[in-house]
């Protein structure tokens, strides 16, 4: 037996804890602790099938036995188990971010028991989707993931959240929609659902049938990786949630949605090319994304834009269609998830010590809350891409893997990548001045707390229930407006985020790994169907009808 | 043989659930949704193939003779989680209707407000005004300064029309989380 086996403990050890904490709704203190600890241990698992698939192709696990393609199939390669680690990472910071906030806020508000389940069915979904072998199964990791995300973006059900929660969901279930139909669709074409079996059998179908069903599978997965034309829900919808739900939401849920058309590009149809419309869609991805940034003035929906816009970047790299381009994407989509998790984590803070995450309600944060000014200046340079950072490092990667490629397409989403990662260097910058460096009576609106002064004339000093509108937000109760773990959670993550600089070299190589066995599906069919492999499978039996 | 009757059902399911979800009443958008999901049911039963008997192994029958199996446990499936979901928002229209009093689909306060924002931000596209060096005067009388620089500001933008922020003070002032709909 191998690590490999143990595999499908990172999808049903949260799904059993989630079910544990519903049993102890009563007991706040022991659901902490249990979710804490399983998102350790399913973390500590992940970073042992890391490790284990350093240079080993991808291995496939026969769940119950029933061998591929009747049975259904986990697969372990470089690209999933990197997308686990990263994004248990994330979710173990920002649990503590969230057990932080709930701790200091009293749990009086937030249905805190609904909270932690939710949130480990969250991770299991994630972890389901980057694991499936099937595409159904991909479809019910798909699923898991947004009832969950319904039920956190929705939570405690104020006015803003239900609007918000009634787009997102409307949006979700058509995209779920789309992809169920292109399942039906693909099984009446090569009647499987394995995503190894569709592999080998989509070459043999005529290339307008591959082209429809590579298509409505790209639209499927680009409402939920929100690429330009399909990404308009994305910043109605994410910035009313609590602030680490946004952060989860923002890193992992489209990166969910990338690597699913990461797996449509590379293994199901790689014959059939559509990097044309990729490159447009990259391209107005990226610019119409960071556009909309500029003109935002609530911080939360500025991240959200840019969000969008770096989707761009990582389709970019898919529509490149080379193993260099492909080694960049993982390292993107890697890093990306770090970032933007870490930059709502703080946007999360500031908006508790300022009392606002609108810029024209905010000023003077840097004599306030120091601390906030590093914790944003360093995340917020690494997303725009400045030299020591790994922002910076994946564009290069991005912009080397173009030159290589050289045809006008990829000069032409070059030169786009790099206006944008200026524009957003200008948006970050923008939010920066306005934010920190300008003195609280010179923002156009400024928060109350802003004003307060001490005996001394220093800013921002709250002394709880002074005046009204402080009453009025806190309700009357003292609370800890940065408490210690909501604090340690954010510098933790962005120090992740700081040091994957420092992990450039092996994380590019185990990128390279994973983009080497993208690039050769005839690797992953082999693996999953062994004996089954092309032409030996009994065809009859399941009924293609064309 | 395929059976044209639930083609046809399934085409008028897929015409009137698109119709339905995009009418702004939040019931019509979830009557819209089921009709689709349901739709996507019967889409699905058809990529199964021809009808047959049903899977229950029998040594005496040729296995052509059998319906795909597959199809329908994949319908299952999608019939458990479109039945959440159905539930989650009556749960989600019921909870609006509460806040709101209203069935309808809400526009976003903030992104309504960001439309209507003048191409002109008188803080950002300004030509830069010549700041005093900083070696001249205290810092008091700078300041002074730019106060007197910024009260000019806003008399002229109350002035000329088309400048958003100063006539929809009260917009900026409400705060996002408490809700456009608390009062």
């Amino acid at each position: 037996m191998s690590i490999f086996d143990l595999a499908p403990a990172a999808i049903i050890l949260p799904l059993l804890t989630a079910g544990l904490n519903f049993t102890l709704y009563r007991r706040p203190t022991v659901q902490r602790l249990i979710s804490l600890i399983a998102i350790i241990v399913v973390l500590a698992l992940e970073s042992t099938l890391l490790i284990a698939s350093w240079g080993s192709g991808p291995v496939s696990i026969s769940l119950g036995g029933w061998a591929a393609p009747f049975g259904i199939v986990l697969v372990v390669d470089q690209l999933s188990s990197l997308m686990l680690v990263v994004s248990s990472v994330v979710s173990l910071a920002v649990l503590v971010y969230a057990t932080g906030q709930g701790l200091a806020d009293g749990d009086d508000d937030a249905p805190i028991s609904v909270f932690y389940p939710t949130y480990l069915v969250l991770l299991a979904g994630v972890s389901n989707a980057f694991l499936a072998g099937d595409l159904f199964n991909l479809y019910v990791g798909f699923e898991i993931l947004l009832t969950a995300s319904y039920v956190l973006l929705t939570m405690s059900g104020t006015a803003p959240r239900i609007r918000a929660g009634v787009t997102y969901t409307v949006v979700s279930v058509i995209s779920s929609m789309l992809f169920l139909m292109s399942i039906g669709m693909i099984y009446a074409a090569v009647g499987t659902v394995n995503m190894a079996d569709i592999a080998a059998k989509v070459p043999d179908l005529p290339p307008g049938t591959q082209l429809q069903l590579h298509l409505m599978l790209l639209v499927a997965f680009g409402i939920k990786a929100a690429v330009f034309p399909l990404s308009l829900w994305l910043p109605d919808s994410y910035p009313t949630a609590p602030a680490p739900v946004t952060a989860v939401f923002a890193g992992l849920l489209t990166k969910v949605g990338v690597y699913a058309i990461i797996r449509t590009e590379t293994l199901l149809f790689p014959d059939s090319r559509v990097d044309d419309l990729l490159t447009w869609v990259a391209i107005l991805t990226l610019v119409v994304g960071i556009l909309g940034a500029l003109t935002q003035g609530d911080i939360k929906r500025t991240l959200s834009f840019i969000l969008i816009s770096h989707i761009g970047y990582m389709i970019w790299g898919i529509a490149l269609a080379t193993p260099q381009g492909m080694m960049a994407v993982v390292f993107y989509v890697a890093h990306h998830i770090v970032i933007q998790t870490s930059l709502f984590m703080v946007v999360g803070l500031i908006e508790r010590r300022g009392g606002s995450a609108n810029m024209d309600r905010l000023a003077g944060m840097a004599k306030i809350a120091p601390i906030l000014g590093i914790l944003y200046f360093v995340p917020a340079m690494n997303l725009g891409g400045i030299p020591p950072f790994s922002g910076f490092i994946g564009k290069v990667g991005l912009i080397e893997a173009s030159v290589e490629l050289g045809t006008w397409q990829a000069y032409a989403m070059a030169g786009v990548g790099v206006f944008v990662s200026l524009l957003t260097l200008m948006t970050l910058a923008r939010i920066w001045n306005r934010v920190f460096w300008r003195k609280p009576e010179h923002a156009e609106f400024p928060d109350p707390i802003l004003l307060a002064t001490d005996e001394d004339g220093n800013y921002g000093i709250r002394t709880s229930g002074e005046s009204d509108a402080e009453s009025r937000r806190y309700r009357g109760r003292d609370v800890k407006l940065l408490p210690a773990s909501m604090l340690g959670s954010t510098i933790g993550l962005v120090a992740v985020g700081a040091a994957l600089t420092l992990v450039a070299g092996p994380l590019f190589a185990f990128s390279e790994q994973a983009a080497e066995n993208l690039s050769d599906p005839d690797v992953y069919i082999q693996e999953v169907l062994g004996d089954n492999a092309p032409g030996a499978a009994d065809d009859a039996e399941n009924g293609g009808q064309e | 043989m395929i059976d044209a009757a639930l083609l046809i059902v399934m085409g008028v399911l897929y015409a009137v659930g698109v119709y339905l979800l995009l009418e702004k009443s939040l019931t019509k958008v979830l009557l819209g949704i089921m009709l689709i999901t349901n739709a996507t049911n019967i889409f699905i039963l058809h990529a199964g193939g021809m009808p047959g008997l049903a899977a229950l192994y029998d040594p005496d029958t040729p296995a052509e003779d059998y319906l795909d199996p597959l199809p329908q446990a994949l319908i299952l499936t999608a019939i458990v989680i479109s039945f959440s979901v159905t539930a989650l928002m009556l749960g989600m229209i019921y909870r609006s209707w509460v806040l709101s009093k209203k069935d309808d689909i809400q526009d976003d306060a903030e992104d309504r407000r960001v439309a209507q924002q003048p191409d002109y931000d008188p803080e950002d596209d300004d030509a830069a005004p010549v700041e005093p060096s900083e070696f001249e005067g205290s810092e008091e009388q700078r300041e002074e300064a730019y106060q007197e620089r910024k009260r000019a500001e806003r008399a002229s933008a109350e002035e000329s029309p088309g400048s958003y922020r100063m006539q929809h003070e009260h917009l900026n002032r409400g705060d996002r989380d408490r809700g456009e709909w608390d009062s």
